[in-house]
């Protein structure tokens, strides 16, 4: 069962919700940074060594 | 069972393999980590002494699960390196310590804040405290030495080594909350015991602590595979692949 009462009472969190709220979202930030960081550097690296390599063989 | 070691060992074979299970592995975590999240803030019952700020739990302590599990497999990736020259091996010590890094960072900041409404004091030099802020350094030790040196492989050699050095860390954590008893509660989940928790508090946490292990998986997975591209950038394959992707990079460029 929903334990809060309302939107607002779920934000407050019993005068908790700073904490509660910084730290769920400080993690979820932290953990956003985890993925998304190897899926840039891949993208990255097919588009720089790709571009190389049809140079190349355009060359030949 | 050897040449089941060697495949394993082959970067191109983990690479084709790791593909087919990532969908999976991030539908997992997906499906666990939301669930997880909307049972534990809204309705999970709150604390009788702690209120709201228990809520916390449900990141501190899977976090802190994965840190110290994150440490194993970078050690114990460490030494089958080292042991066996695995290159592979290798590469998943290098991916799992920036990791292990975030995950230790997530444990100490979570705690530091919900320290604060709980304890009164955001940071404490306690031996659970300390301990994992030494792990926490071990991770950036590890990444530090990946970094310097021109050779990959005394970087890897180093880095290995120092990885096995820093498991005496690992039962000191463990042990700490008994050994000093000071502010930090004892652990809540146990292997022997029924977890000191009510039910409904307990099952959330649960559901977190697998979808963290799933989304560790995941993202040891993705790191992973880019390291592998990078180091066998020369090879056949690496050179056929990167051609099946459209060619973007003068996109915006006259």
């Amino acid at each position: 069962m929903f334990q809060f009462e309302s939107v607002n009472d779920f934000i407050q969190m019993g005068g908790h919700g700073y904490y509660v709220w910084s730290a769920y979202f400080i993690s979820l930030s932290a953990l956003t940074w985890l993925v998304m960081s190897p899926l840039i550097r891949r993208r990255k690296f097919i588009q720089e060594v790709g571009h190389q390599r049809r140079r190349e063989l355009a060359r030949q | 069972m050897w040449q089941w070691f060697h495949r394993l060992g082959s970067p191109r074979w983990f690479y084709q393999a790791s593909g087919k299970w990532l969908p999976w592995l991030s539908l997992l975590a997906a499906v666990f980590l939301c669930v997880g999240v909307v049972w534990g803030l809204g309705f999970a019952p709150q604390d009788a002494k702690q209120g709201n700020s228990f809520r916390i739990i449900y990141i501190h302590v899977p976090a802190s699960f994965l840190a110290l599990a994150g440490y194993y497999v970078m050690a114990f990736a460490g030494a089958v390196g080292l042991i066996w020259k695995m290159k592979l091996a290798d590469m998943v010590m290098k991916s799992a310590a920036p990791i292990g890094a975030v995950l230790t960072f997530i444990a100490l900041l979570t705690g530091a804040i919900w320290g604060k409404p709980t304890w009164g004091t955001y940071w404490i030099w306690d031996a659970r405290i300390t301990s994992m802020l030494v792990l926490f350094f071990l991770y950036l030790g590890v990444i530090a030495l990946q970094h310097s040196y021109s050779s990959q492989d005394s970087a890897s050699k180093a880095s290995a080594v120092l990885s096995l050095v820093g498991m005496v860390n690992i039962p000191i954590i463990y042990k700490s909350v008994d050994w000093w008893y000071t502010l930090h509660q004892p652990a809540t989940i146990k292997f022997t015991e029924a977890p000191s928790m009510h039910p409904d508090m307990f099952q959330p946490l649960l559901v977190m602590i697998l979808g963290f292990y799933c989304f560790y998986a995941v993202v040891l997975i993705l790191t992973t595979r880019v390291e592998i591209l990078h180091r066998e950038r020369r090879t056949r394959w690496v050179q056929d692949l990167v051609l099946e992707a459209p060619d973007n990079s003068n996109s915006g460029k006259i």
